[in-house]
């Protein structure tokens, strides 16, 4: 299947009826997660800030999703040579932004009652933080090199770099000392977190990367466009 | 309304302000790639018309 959909006519052709299914399925699911989160007791701690939880760790896991997709489509380029990975990866890089942006304001808005601090230089919020500047520094380099090859070249291999950041993301709350709290989720021995709060949070996580699915579908189509339109204008410029 | 209520309480303005920046930054999101994907779309078929 993947090898089909590196042909840009084929992923057109699917991306054409994905994007829209995957952004109703994002928009049905981010609708049944504020529900469920709204219907969810307050913490015996956090009290009514813990439905903060449910649009902060979405965004997080959103925000690693897509630093794992800009890699992997990188890689796919480097490698192979796909023009459509190059693509992909491009697509990728200013959700992941805003995602990872995201993250980071809700967890301070978050951070501020429960720890009386808008922000502490912490491993987990300073590797998050990290990530955002992996981002913004992709961004960058590529709009900083006229060359679309080599930008595309030198964009890939600091997206593969960067991928270093993302085991350091997921682990900084075991190999250090953070005020953040530790893993509660994907550990071993299971979630520490009630039922009642994980239910609205896996749907919103799902609704969160059905989001990013969609976007990223539309802004590979929009960079294919781009492309070809490119293309068109030098063999125009060519012929005459 | 009962259930939205809930989101409110004594750090109202933590929560809502946390659910309307999440908001906000899908709008942008949302607008910018559809913005781009139309603009560029614009101009593919410009030129495949040129041709």
């Amino acid at each position: 299947m993947i090898s089909a959909l590196v042909n840009p006519l084929r992923f057109m052709a699917f991306s054409r009826w994905a994007a829209p299914a995957l952004g109703a399925l994002a928009a049905a699911l981010i609708v049944v997660g504020i529900a469920l989160g709204a219907a969810a007791p307050p913490d015996y701690q956090q009290g009514e800030t813990v439905r903060i939880m449910f649009v902060h760790v979405p965004a997080a896991w959103t925000a690693m999703f897509a630093y794992a997709a800009l890699g992997s489509a990188s890689f796919v380029f480097l490698v192979f040579r796909v023009a459509l990975a190059d693509a992909a990866a491009r697509a990728a890089a200013p959700l992941g932004a805003g995602f990872t942006l995201m993250a980071l304001i809700t967890g301070s808005l978050w951070g501020r009652p429960m720890w009386g601090a808008w922000w502490v230089w912490d491993a987990r919020l300073t590797s998050v933080l990290v990530l955002f500047l992996l981002f913004v520094g992709y961004l960058a380099l590529r709009a900083a090199i006229e060359e679309e090859q080599r930008a595309a070249r030198a964009g890939a291999i600091l997206a593969l770099v960067g991928l270093v950041n993302l085991p350091v993301i997921k682990f900084s709350v075991d190999w250090w000392n953070t005020l953040h709290q530790g893993e509660s989720i994907f550990r071993a021995g299971g979630p520490t977190i009630a039922a009642v709060y994980l239910w609205p949070l896996f749907v919103m996580g799902a609704g969160f990367l059905a989001a990013f699915g969609a976007l990223w579908l539309v802004r590979i189509r929009a960079e294919v466009w781009r492309r070809r339109a490119a293309g068109l204008a030098l063999q125009a410029a060519a012929d005459a | 309304m009962h259930e939205l209520a809930r989101f409110g309480g004594r750090y109202a303005l933590f929560v809502l302000g946390a659910y309307g920046v999440a908001a906000l930054l899908f709008v942008v999101m949302i607008a910018d790639t559809l913005a781009r994907a139309a603009r560029h779309r614009r101009n593919a078929r410009r030129q495949d018309e040129r041709r």
